[in-house]
C-alpha cells in the first residue's frame, strides 16, 4: 500500500506514467468512468478549501467512486480532540483511500503511518502540496508539450508558496530548465530551495526583484498569492500583498506562447482583464487537476481501465 | 587534579569543552548510584581543551544520541582496569526523542504522543531535519 505525502517520493518515471494516464483520460473519459466502481474515497479537511476538496470529489465520481468526508475541522472529531492518527485509523474502516488537508505541517504524514489505506496529502499548512504539483505538471506538459528547456519565472511569495517549492523540486529534474525567482526581499525562496534543490541539480536560476524586466524571456509565468493565513502579522501582509500584479500592460513585453498559471484562488495579483488573453492558463489549469487527481487515485488503488 | 583511573565501566573521551554536562544530563548519569566523574576542560594535545566522563560501571550507552550531540566522542570500555573496547561516534541517520521541533505549524507541536524524530539531511553541514515539517533541527 502507498501512499503520495511529497511530490520528491515520485520518481521520473512514476510522474510520467501519471501524466500519460491523465493525458489519457483526457482522450477517452469514457473508459475511465467506472474503474473506480465500489470504491470510497474519504476527503479530510481540517482548513477550508474549494479547489482541492471539489476537484478531489469530482475525480472520485468521474471514476465511478463514491465520496464521503468533511470540509472544515469543526464538522470533525478534531473539535473534541481527536489526534489525526484516531482520525485516520477511524476512516480506514470507511473509505478505501483517503485525501487529507490538515493546516499543521506533517498531519498527513502521520496519517500515513496509522492509516491503513492510502492517504493523500491535499496540503499541509505552508508544507507540501503533491496534487498541485501534478496538476502543475501535467499543465505545463500540455501546453507546452514538454519538461525540458523551459523559462519559468516564479513570481510572488516565492518564500511560503508551498506549491512554488514542489514546483521547483519537481522541474529541477528536468535538462535545460532556467528558474526566474521574482519576489520582494522579504518574500524570497528559502534558503534551503537553493541549497538543497537548485544548486546540487546543477539548475540554472536568477533571483530578481522586477517582473517587467524579465516577462519577456519566459515561458511559463507561474504567479501565485501572498496568502493572509501565512502571516502572524497583519501589517507584513498588507504592506507585500500588492507587490506584483500582472495586467495586460506587463504582457506586452511577454511571448505570444507564454503560459500564464496560478494555483488559485488569486485575490488580485492577476487582473481579471487578463483571463480573456489566450496566454491565461489558469482555469485549464483547474480542470487539468483533476484528471491527474484521478490518474493518482487510480495508482495508488491499483486500478487501471485496461 | 587527580582523578583515579576506573577498573570496570565506560570512559567517554574527547568531548568537546563544555559539553559535558549536557552529555552527562542527556544520558541520566544523575540517576546511577556508581561513581561518575565529570572532568571539564581537560588539557588535550589534539583538541587544546575537552571534557572527559569516567562511569564505574558497564551502562547501556544509546550510540546515535551520543553521536548526534557530538560525533567526535571516543567510547572506552574498560574491563579489568584495561581499554576493553574503543568506538568512535559518528552522526546518526535518525535521532528519536532527544530534540523537539520548534517549529509551531508541525504537528508534533499539538499531537503529545509523536515522536520527535530528524533525519540526517546533510552530513557535511551536520543539518537535520523534522521527520514531519522538515523543519531544520537547532542543535544548541
Amino acid at each position: 500500500m502507498r501512499s503520495l505525502i511529497d511530490i520528491k517520493e515520485l520518481t521520473v518515471e512514476e510522474i510520467e506514467e501519471l501524466i500519460a494516464v491523465a493525458e489519457d483520460i483526457i482522450a477517452n473519459p469514457k473508459k475511465y468512468s467506472e474503474v473506480c466502481h465500489g470504491k470510497k474515497l474519504a476527503t479530510l479537511f481540517f482548513e477550508p478549501s474549494t479547489r482541492t476538496r471539489l476537484s478531489f470529489e469530482a475525480a472520485m465520481y468521474e471514476l465511478g467512486g463514491n465520496v464521503l468526508g468533511f470540509s472544515e475541522a469543526q464538522s470533525s472529531s478534531a473539535a473534541k480532540g481527536e489526534s489525526v492518527s484516531d482520525t485516520a485509523k477511524t476512516v480506514s474502516c470507511y473509505a478505501d483511500i483517503i485525501a487529507m488537508r490538515h493546516p499543521k505541517e506533517g498531519a498527513p504524514l502521520v496519517a500515513s503511518m496509522r492509516a491503513s489505506v492510502p492517504v493523500i496529502n491535499a496540503g499541509d499548512g505552508g508544507h507540501n502540496h503533491p496534487t498541485q504539483t501534478l496538476t502543475d505538471l501535467l499543465t505545463i506538459h500540455r501546453e507546452k508539450g514538454r519538461f525540458e528547456n523551459l523559462t519559468i519565472g516564479l513570481c510572488g511569495d516565492l518564500k511560503f508558496g508551498r506549491t512554488v517549492h514542489s514546483l521547483i523540486s519537481a522541474m529541477a529534474r528536468y535538462k535545460g530548465v532556467k528558474f526566474v525567482l521574482i519576489s520582494p526581499e522579504e518574500l524570497r525562496v528559502p534558503e534551503y530551495v537553493i541549497n538543497e534543490v537548485l544548486i546540487p541539480g546543477g539548475c540554472d536560476y536568477v533571483e530578481v526583484r522586477s517582473l517587467e524586466d524579465y516577462i519577456g524571456e519566459l515561458d511559463i509565468l507561474y504567479m501565485t498569492r501572498v496568502q493572509r493565513e501565512r502571516f502572524f502579522n497583519e501589517q507584513d501582509y498588507i504592506r507585500l500583498k500588492d507587490t506584483y500584479i500582472l495586467d495586460g500592460e506587463k504582457l506586452k513585453k511577454a511571448k505570444s506562447d507564454l503560459c500564464i498559471m496560478h494555483p488559485l484562488p488569486r485575490v488580485n495579483e492577476i487582473a481579471v482583464s487578463v483571463d480573456d488573453d489566450p496566454r491565461a492558463c489558469y482555469f485549464k489549469q483547474v480542470l487539468y487537476g483533476k484528471y491527474v487527481r484521478m490518474a493518482l487515485i487510480m495508482k495508488l488503488l491499483e486500478l487501471s481501465a485496461d | 587534579m587527580i582523578i583515579g583511573q576506573i577498573t570496570e565501566g565506560i570512559v567517554l573521551d574527547h568531548i568537546t569543552a563544555g559539553k559535558g554536562m549536557q552529555v552527562y544530563k542527556i544520558l541520566g548519569l544523575d540517576e546511577l548510584d556508581c561513581t561518575v566523574a565529570l572532568i571539564k576542560n581537560a588539557d588535550s594535545a589534539k583538541m587544546g581543551k575537552k571534557d572527559i566522563i569516567k562511569i564505574a560501571k558497564k551502562i547501556e550507552l544509546d550510540f546515535d544520541v551520543l553521536g548526534y550531540i557530538d560525533p567526535g566522542i571516543t567510547v572506552n570500555i574498560i574491563e579489568d582496569g584495561k581499554k576493553a573496547k574503543r568506538e568512535k561516534l559518528r552522526l546518526p541517520e535518525r535521532v528519536v526523542d532527544v530534540i523537539k521541533c520548534k517549529n509551531p505549524r508541525c504537528i508534533t507541536s499539538t499531537e503529545q504522543e509523536l515522536t520527535h524524530e530528524f533525519y540526517l539531511a546533510d552530513a557535511e553541514k551536520k543539518i537535520y531535519r523534522c521527520l514531519y515539517c522538515e523543519s531544520m533541527a537547532k542543535n544548541d
